[in-house]
């Protein structure tokens, strides 16, 4: 295959000299019909191939939109065959799938390894990322569909603006009182206590806890999990002085806060990183009651 | 047209930096980035961030194990300037709030790694990266930093003039990822290039997916020298499905390799006899490699790694995120199996060419972190060097490029002084193909009319964009980008790997060859403006392939064998006629190359080459 085509390419290059420039293009628009017939084709056997030797494919059903395409406004799903290998994650079959059947298909993913959060999707029902959910552990067909709660930019992409609005919110930065004297020296902090906030520490804002919350999903101006766990990562460190912890406080305990949470446990479960989502925000009910704090 | 006076591409750590140096130095400044900044891929590093900050530990120490580490191929002033300054830009971090691990008396906590005559690493626990991210992206909250997020730069606006030193950048063009719109954004000041690495060259990596090396294309395209290309470092242990690392940490703690028969090679077959497992990273990929071009391999591919005698109770105590990953990206259970493992591309030690202060020769143009080469690492990074780079090179462009004086520079830029022209032969005419007039808009940067004030250099950069992004939208049936790529990413992994001889160095030449010219015809199949990847990958396409002949280019012409760098017909070090960086330019649309000296003079002394011994 790859020799066909290099050697087409070598003609192209030593014939276009000599000929005009509009011969050349009609000549090349030719060779390329041509190509995208048999590209055409080759997809048709791959595909049918892979769907024959059952054992060795997966079958994902996967979501489709696009506002602007015609014939793609009314969501549906496509159906993609995948040549299956041992540690084949969700994410490489819909890499596979675009790279080898459709250029369209629309999904965000960097990393590839669970750190830049986002290719968190809904996947057989629940939200995962998909690098690190292996295909092996899921049951066919596998349905992939954008997060829940959150509007489709196109396929796979939700818009995530609301999130990061809620992110901000809760002033996310570190701000401490005493600074110690003298520019290398550090602000002591004990193993306790960065064990303490560590877990809260390792969100990587994909969204999926956020997408999981029925309370979220009715209130949208609740906070969310995402936010109160960024906000008990400074809270609870000890080298914010105790008027800065009084301020997030009044962040969290405000209408749309720690209080709507019901406990329903949803965001710790689909947490990629295992972080106790409600376990911080139960924590920090208890924090705001005991700062004496109004609450609703 | 928006407007700033300073304009950062890129958030990962190095431009996240940047923004906040210019900032305080009170310029007006914006960051323009294809990803969302806490996407970026410095969220990656695990191992830590080197730092002399405690007693018995100096920056002068610091700078002579990044100088041998680097052997004798990265220029003092700048590495002198990283260890001078990373103590201060560490704890900057610390006082922000940065999640460091501690010792018992609420200090940070350092350790040892490969190379380090003290144990400077600071870490915070295996996920280093992804605090620093996160630390310096709420700093830019907090400062209320402009962020242009999923906006992709897609060109520089650099003025013409017939010299490279003699132009200015006044600007980039950025396509809004959401809408598929067009916009120049003015830049008065100056442009900070921090786009990061560019391992999707390979089609095995440790690198995101985005990370496709546009910055050094572009400015590469615009005029500025790209320096030390060939140097690639190959991580010897990444899983061979997805290329995620498996941290140096399983051999610090006695993991031990074994080829298909069950043979302890790195031993067995001598290939570090002192050191075996814990040799350094491109000794362990060559032996990994040896193995499988053997025959010794499994699956023909890869060897293992295991740790399973070290016992649950120790893997999990120190071990537990590699548990995580061997289960969650190989489907494999570690206490209970061997972990396939093999080398993969891990870090580009060149890049653009910068001097101390980030600046790169085009007045206006700075790069900082993986995609510049202020040349602190020479032909083999330090484990743990990379991350303290971003944060002090970041911030001295910052500081620069809004107006802070921070002295002349040592390190020249651009042809200056005593450089010496270069040849090498080969097998084809590198650079662009005859370009047809479609694909001509993407590759003239500077298009003519000196007297065209800044805002019309950004016009016509931004018009220029808007074309070439038309015709490759009009070309619906064109070839697809995937295939074009993956036959680069192939034929580098084949041919300008861990081992480079020369025939196979001159066959990948040919083979991006005949993907530059497969490129003439690419086009995009996806016709809408909304979240176009297809055209994304396209253009990022373009950037891996001139970025494929650079690195070969440089691998060709070097010849001897230097850190990472190792060729065949050259198995020696070779001080006499190379110690010296290997610059491209892009010149007319084919790269001219071209050498300049390594500065090896320090403050107060000069660093004397030593044999490397394993
Ligand atoms: C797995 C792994 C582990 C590592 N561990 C360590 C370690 O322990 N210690 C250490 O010192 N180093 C380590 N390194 C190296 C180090 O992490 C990287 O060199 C460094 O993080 C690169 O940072 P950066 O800011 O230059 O780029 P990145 O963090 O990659 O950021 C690049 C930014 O540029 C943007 N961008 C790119 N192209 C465009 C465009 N066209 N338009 C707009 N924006 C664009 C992206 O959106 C992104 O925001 C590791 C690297 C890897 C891959
Ligand atoms: S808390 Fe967990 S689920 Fe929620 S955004 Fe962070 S990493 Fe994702
Ligand atoms: S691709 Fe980065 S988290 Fe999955």
């Amino acid at each position: 295959m790859s020799t066909q085509v290099s050697d087409q390419t070598d003609d192209e290059s030593s014939a276009s000299e000599a000929e005009t420039a509009p011969a050349a293009q009609q000549r090349r628009m030719e060779k390329k019909r041509q190509r995208a017939a048999e590209a055409a084709e080759k997809r048709q056997a791959d595909e049918a191939e892979a769907a024959l030797a059952d054992e060795e494919t997966y079958h994902l059903k996967v979501f489709r939109y696009d506002p602007e395409i015609e014939g793609k406004k009314e969501p549906r799903f496509d159906d993609f065959h995948v040549p299956y290998h041992k540690g084949m994650t969700v994410l490489d079959a819909l890499m596979y799938a675009r790279d080898t059947y459709d250029s369209s298909l629309t999904f965000r993913h960097s990393c590839r390894q669970a750190i830049c959060g986002s290719d968190a999707m809904f996947v057989n029902g629940s939200q995962r990322l998909c690098c690190k959910t292996q295909l092996s552990d899921l049951e066919e067909p596998v349905r992939v569909e954008p997060l829940p709660h959150a509007e489709v930019v196109k396929d796979l992409v939700v818009d995530l603006e609301h999130f990061y609005d809620q992110m901000e919110a809760v002033e996310p930065y570190f701000q401490t009182n005493d600074l110690p004297e003298g520019e290398l020296e550090e602000q002591r902090q004990s193993r306790e206590n960065r064990e303490k906030v560590k877990m809260s520490t390792r969100c990587i804002w994909c969204g999926a806890c956020m997408s999981s919350c029925n309370i979220a999903a009715g209130d949208n101006e609740y906070l969310g999990p995402a936010a109160i766990n960024k906000a008990y990562r400074f809270t609870m460190d000890e080298r914010e002085g105790e008027d800065m912890k009084q301020q997030r406080l009044e962040i969290l305990e405000q209408e749309h806060g720690v209080w709507r949470c019901q406990t329903q446990f949803s965001c710790t479960t689909v947490c990629p990183k295992d972080i106790p989502l409600t376990e911080h925000i139960q924590e920090l009910k208890r924090e705001a009651v005991k700062s004496n704090l109004k609450f609703w | 047209m928006y407007e700033h006076d300073v304009i950062v591409v890129g958030a990962g750590g190095a431009g996240l930096r940047a923004a906040i140096a210019a900032q305080e130095e009170g310029a007006d400044v914006a960051i323009v980035s294809k990803l969302h900044p806490v996407r970026s891929h410095t969220g990656a590093a695990e191992g830590g961030i080197n730092a002399a900050l405690r007693e018995g530990d100096s920056w002068e120490d610091h700078a002579y194990d990044t100088m041998k580490g680097s052997d004798y191929l990265g220029d003092a002033p700048a590495i002198e300037t990283l260890a001078k300054t990373s103590p201060e830009e560490v704890i900057q971090l610390e006082h922000w709030g940065m999640a460091f691990s501690r010792e018992e008396d609420g200090r940070v906590s350092q350790r040892p790694f490969g190379g380090l005559s003290f144990p400077r690493t600071t870490y915070a626990g295996a996920e280093t990266g992804h605090q620093l991210l996160h630390t310096m992206y709420e700093q830019l909250v907090k400062r209320g930093i402009e962020v242009y997020d999923e906006w992709h730069v897609l060109d520089l606006a650099v003025s013409d003039e017939e010299a490279p030193k003699d132009r200015t950048c006044h600007g980039v063009v950025g396509y809004d990822v959401q809408s598929g719109n067009i916009e120049g954004f003015r830049a008065r000041d100056g442009v900070i290039l921090a786009t990061g690495g560019l391992g999707q060259v390979y089609d095995h990596t440790t690198n995101a997916v985005s990370n496709t090396g546009d910055g050094v294309a572009m400015a590469y395209r615009a005029g500025a020298p790209i320096e030390d290309m060939e140097f690639i470092q190959f991580h010897p242990t990444t899983l061979p499905s997805t290329g995620v690392l498996i941290s140096e940490g399983v051999r610090g703690e006695g993991g031990i390799l074994y080829n298909e028969a069950g043979e302890r090679f790195m031993f067995e077959y001598g290939y570090a006899s002192n050191d075996g497992e814990l040799a350094s990273r491109d000794v362990v990929s060559r032996a990994e490699l040896n193995e499988v071009n053997a025959g010794r391999g499994i699956e023909d591919e890869y060897v293992h790694l295991d740790m399973r005698h070290l016992g649950e109770e120790r893997i999990i105590d120190r071990l537990e995120n590699i548990l995580h990953l061997a289960a969650d990206f190989e489907g494999v259970d570690a206490l209970e199996e061997p972990m396939p493992v093999k080398p993969g591309q891990h870090y580009a030690m060149g890049g653009i060419e910068t001097d101390e202060n980030g600046e790169t020769c085009i007045s206006g143009l700075y790069a900082a972190g993986e995609c510049a080469c202020a040349s602190v690492h020479g032909s083999n990074r330090l484990g743990g060097n990379a991350l303290p780079e971003l944060i002090v090179f970041g911030a001295r462009a910052g500081y620069h490029a809004a107006g802070r004086d921070l002295g002349e520079a040592e390190v020249t830029t651009g042809k200056r002084g005593d450089w010496e022209p270069g040849e090498v032969e080969t097998p084809v005419e590198p650079g662009a193909v005859e370009p047809d007039v479609e694909a001509d808009a993407s590759d003239a940067v500077a298009d003519g009319g000196s007297g065209l004030d800044s805002e019309e250099f950004v016009e016509r950069a931004t018009e220029r964009a808007t074309e070439h992004v038309e015709s490759l939208l009009a070309n619906d049936e064109g070839r697809n980008h995937a295939e074009i790529r993956a036959e680069v990413q192939q034929s580098m992994t084949e041919q300008v790997n861990v081992f480079r001889e020369e025939d196979a160095l001159k066959q990948a030449l040919r083979d991006i060859r005949e993907a530059r010219e497969a490129y003439q015809d690419v086009g995009v199949a996806d016709q809408s403006r909304t979240f176009n990847t297809d055209l994304l990958q396209t253009i990022e396409t373009r950037n891996i392939i001139d970025l494929a002949e650079a690195i070969t280019l440089g691998a060709l012409v070097r010849e001897e064998f230097r850190g990472a760098h190792w060729r065949q017909e050259y198995q020696e070090r070779d001080d006499e006629n190379w110690l010296k960086h290997t610059l491209l330019s892009w010149n007319d649309g084919s790269p001219e190359l071209w050498f300049k000296p390594v500065i090896l003079e320090g403050e107060e002394k000069r660093y004397e080459p030593k044999i490397r011994s394993y």
